[in-house]
C-alpha cells in the first residue's frame, strides 16, 4: 500500500468507483438473501416489479425518493464544507415540530400563505438544530459528529415529551398532534395530474417531490456556481488556505451546517405536510441515516444524489412489495444495503479505487 | 433502616443499568486511546446481543451465548479495523455503516430464523445467566447499613456484571502499568514516534479494536442473556452512544469512565422510578428531561463550559507511514 493518492481518470472517479462499490454492496445483500433461503434473482425481479412496474409503484418510489433527496443533500452540503452531519434525524425531527406548530398556530391563514410559512418554519427548525452544533464546532471546538449524535437523542426525547405532554391531540392516546388544517396540506401529485386530465392511482407522492427537485438544482447552483459555494468548498478542502484567502472558516461552518439542517427539514415537509397530515412520533424512520449512504454514493454532487436517492427509493418501495410476497425479507434489508453502501462507497473507498485503478491499468496493458 | 433499604435498591438498579454502559465505554476507551474513533459501539453491542441470545437458545448455555456474542462483535470490530486501519478510511463513516448493518441484519436474521418479528425465543434455565450470591451475603444481611447494601446492591448480580468490573480493573492496570498499555496510549497520541521505535502501529491498533469488540460483546450479551431473556429488535436503544458520551465525560480515562457510567445509570434508574410519579410542588416530572440529561451534559462538556475534553491527539487520523 502506498501513501500516494491513487490517480484515476475523472470519469472513473465520479462514475465507475461508486458504481462498482454499489454493485458489490448489492452482491453482498444478495448473499444475505441467499443465506435466509430465498433466491436473490426472484427477489430482484419482485423488487423491480413492485417499485417500477406500475404507476402506483412508481408513485410510491418517488415519494420515498423525495425523502432521500432531502437527507442526501443535507449530508452532501455539509460534506462540501468538510463536515460530517450525522444529525439529519434530529434536524428533521425539530423541523417537524416547527412545521406542526406553524400549521396549527397559523391555521386561520389561507393555504397560499400557510404552506410557504410552514415550509420555512420546517427549514428554520432544521437549520437551528444543525446551527448549534456548527456554532459549537466553529467557536468552542467541540466536534460536530459527536454533537449531532447527541442532538439526535435530545430531539428524540423532546418530540416524545411534546407529543405526549404538550402538543398531543386531545383525547388521543397516540403520540401525535391534531390533524393539520386542510389548506396546509401539500397537493398529491395524482390530484395535480387530474387537473390536467391525466389519471394516476392515488399515492403518497406530493408536491414536496417538486420541492426536492428544486432543491437539487438550488444546491447545484449554490455549491458550484456561487461565491458562498466556492467558500464552502474551499473551507472543506483546506480551512487554513481558506482563512489565508480571507474566508472565515468559522462563519462558513455555521452557514453550511444551517443549510444542511434546513435541507434535512424537507423530510418533515414531505412526511408531515405531504403524507401524514399531522406530526407523528418516529416519522424520520432512519431516512436521515440512509441519507449518508445517498450522499456518499452520489459523491456529494446533486446529480449523484438524485440517482442514489432514486436507487434507495426503488429499494424502499420494492422492499415493501417484496416483504408481502416473501415475509422473511423485511424492509430492514434496505437498512442492511444502506450500511454496506456506506461501508463500501465511504469507508472502503480506498480499496475500491485501488481495485478500479488496477483493472484500468490491466486494460492498458500495464 | 427504610432509607438504607431504598438506597440499596436504587444502587442495585443503577449497577444493573450501568454495566452495559461500562462495557461499551471501556470498549470505546480502548479503541480511542489507540487512535481509532469508534461510533459503532451501538452496532457491535446489538449484534452481540442477537448472536448471544440465538446461540444461548440453541446450545442451552448462557456461557456459550456469551462467547458467540463476543465473537460476533469482534467480527464487526475487525470490519471497522479493516476499513479504518488497513484502508485508512473515514472512521466515522465506517462506524455509521456498522451501526446500520447491525440494526438491519439482526432483525432480518431474527425474523427469518424465528419468525417472531425479530425477537429470539425466550431463554430459560441455564440458557440465561443466573444471579450469583456473593459469599456471606445472607450472613451479613442483618448488619446495619453495610448489610443491606452488600446483600441487595453488590451481591445478587449475574456473572457478566462481575466480569465487567474485572474488565475495568484490567483495563486500568494494563493501560497504565504495562508496556503494551504504554505503547497503545502512545499510538493514539503520536503514532509516528511508535513507528520510529520499531513497533507496528497497525498491530497495536488492531489489538485495541479486537479488545473493543470483545468488550462490546460482553455488554451486548449481558443485555440479551442476563438482563432480558432474549433478543428484542433495537434493544441497545442508544446505549452505545451514551457509552460514547461517558468516554468523553471521563476524559478518556478508565476509572472516571466507571463513575460516568454509574452517573448515567443512576439517571436512567431515576427516570424509570419517576415514571408517572407526581412530586409535591413540582407536579409530574418529565421523564424525558432526565433521559436527555446525559446527552445535554456531554454537549455542554464538549463545548468546554464545564471542564475540558481532551481526546487522544491522533484520534480519528489514519496513520500514513512516511517514505
Amino acid at each position: 500500500m502506498s501513501a500516494a493518492p491513487i490517480d484515476l481518470p475523472r470519469w472513473a472517479d465520479t462514475a465507475l468507483v461508486p458504481l462498482v462499490s454499489v454493485a458489490a454492496a448489492l452482491a453482498v445483500a444478495g448473499l444475505v438473501v441467499l443465506s435466509i433461503g430465498e433466491s436473490p434473482l426472484e427477489a430482484t425481479t419482485l423488487l423491480l416489479k413492485g417499485s417500477l412496474g406500475s404507476l402506483e409503484g412508481l408513485g410510491f418510489t418517488l415519494y420515498y425518493t423525495t425523502n432521500f433527496i432531502f437527507t442526501g443533500l443535507a449530508v452532501a452540503v455539509a460534506f462540501h464544507a468538510g463536515l460530517f452531519n450525522i444529525g439529519g434525524e434530529g434536524q428533521a425531527t425539530i423541523a417537524g415540530i416547527f412545521a406542526a406548530l406553524a400549521c396549527l398556530w397559523l391555521a386561520p391563514l389561507p393555504g397560499l400563505l400557510l404552506v410557504p410559512l410552514a415550509i420555512l418554519a420546517a427549514a428554520a427548525g432544521g437549520a437551528l438544530w444543525a446551527l448549534i452544533p456548527g456554532w459549537l464546532q466553529a467557536t468552542r471546538g467541540s466536534h460536530v459528529v459527536i454533537t449531532t449524535i447527541m442532538f439526535n437523542f435530545i430531539a428524540a426525547t423532546l418530540i416524545v415529551y411534546l407529543l405526549v405532554e404538550v402538543m398531543g391531540k386531545a383525547g388521543s392516546m397516540q403520540p401525535e398532534t391534531a390533524d393539520f388544517p386542510r389548506q396546509a396540506l401539500l397537493t398529491p401529485i395524482h390530484e395535480l395530474l387530474a387537473a390536467f386530465g391525466l389519471t394516476m392511482p392515488s399515492t403518497p407522492l406530493n408536491t414536496a417531490f417538486l420541492l426536492a427537485l428544486a432543491s437539487l438544482v438550488a444546491v447545484w447552483a449554490l455549491i458550484y456556481r456561487s461565491r458562498l459555494g466556492y467558500a464552502i468548498r474551499t473551507v472543506g478542502a483546506n480551512p487554513r488556505a481558506a482563512a489565508y484567502a480571507g474566508i472565515s472558516p468559522a462563519r462558513i461552518i455555521i452557514v453550511a451546517m444551517a443549510l444542511s439542517g434546513a435541507l434535512a427539514g424537507g423530510l418533515a415537509v414531505n412526511e408531515a405536510m405531504g403524507v401524514q397530515h399531522r406530526l407523528v412520533l418516529d416519522f424520520t424512520a432512519g431516512y436521515g441515516f440512509v441519507g449518508i449512504a445517498v450522499a456518499l454514493m452520489g459523491r456529494g454532487h446533486p446529480v449523484g444524489v438524485a440517482l442514489a436517492a432514486l436507487l434507495f427509493g426503488v429499494l424502499y418501495q420494492g422492499g415493501a412489495e417484496l416483504s408481502f410476497d416473501k415475509p422473511t425479507i423485511t424492509r430492514d434489508m434496505v437498512v442492511v444495503i444502506g450500511g454496506i453502501v456506506i461501508l463500501f462507497a465511504g469507508a472502503l473507498d480506498g480499496l475500491f479505487r485501488r481495485l478500479v485503478a488496477g483493472v484500468l491499468n490491466l486494460g492498458r496493458g500495464g | 433502616m427504610e432509607l438504607v433499604q431504598t438506597l440499596a435498591v436504587i444502587l442495585d438498579s443503577t449497577i444493573r443499568l450501568s454495566i452495559p454502559l461500562l462495557c461499551a465505554a471501556l470498549a470505546g476507551l480502548w479503541s480511542e486511546r489507540s487512535g481509532v474513533v469508534d461510533i459503532g459501539l451501538e452496532g457491535k453491542m446489538l449484534i452481540a446481543a442477537f448472536a448471544s441470545a440465538a446461540v444461548a437458545h440453541h446450545s442451552g448455555s448462557a456461557w456459550t451465548g456469551l462467547g458467540a456474542g463476543m465473537l460476533a462483535a469482534v467480527a464487526l470490530a475487525l470490519v471497522h479495523g479493516f476499513s479504518a486501519i488497513t484502508w485508512r478510511g473515514n472512521q466515522i463513516v465506517s462506524g455509521v455503516a456498522i451501526n446500520m448493518l447491525a440494526a438491519g441484519l439482526t432483525v432480518i436474521l431474527g425474523n427469518a430464523w424465528y419468525g417472531q418479528g425479530g425477537r429470539t425465543p425466550t431463554l430459560e434455565g441455564p440458557a440465561r445467566f443466573a444471579e450469583l450470591d456473593l459469599p456471606l451475603a445472607g450472613t451479613l444481611k442483618e448488619v446495619p447499613v453495610i448489610g443491606p447494601i452488600y446483600d441487595i446492591a453488590i451481591s445478587g448480580h449475574a456473572a457478566p456484571v462481575y466480569l465487567a468490573v474485572l474488565a475495568l480493573v484490567l483495563t486500568a492496570f494494563t493501560l497504565k502499568h504495562t508496556r503494551f498499555g504504554l505503547r497503545l496510549r502512545a499510538v493514539g497520541e503520536n503514532p509516528a514516534a511508535v513507528d520510529t521505535a520499531g513497533v507496528s502501529v497497525a498491530g497495536l491498533r488492531y489489538a485495541a479494536v479486537v479488545i473493543c469488540g470483545a468488550l462490546c460483546g460482553l455488554g451486548g450479551s449481558y443485555l440479551a442473556v442476563s438482563q432480558s431473556a432474549g433478543f428484542l429488535p433495537q434493544m441497545t436503544a442508544g446505549k452505545g452512544f451514551i457509552a460514547l458520551a461517558a468516554v468523553i465525560f471521563a476524559n478518556w480515562r478508565p476509572v472516571p469512565v466507571l463513575f460516568a457510567c454509574l452517573l448515567f445509570g443512576l439517571l436512567e434508574a431515576i427516570a424509570i422510578r419517576l415514571q408517572g410519579v407526581v412530586l409535591p410542588g413540582i407536579g409530574q416530572v418529565p421523564v424525558q428531561a432526565i433521559q436527555a440529561l446525559p446527552y445535554v451534559m456531554t454537549v455542554v462538556l464538549l463545548a468546554g463550559f464545564i471542564g475540558k475534553a481532551t481526546p487522544p491527539k491522533a484520534s480519528g487520523l489514519p496513520y500514513v507511514k512516511e517514505r
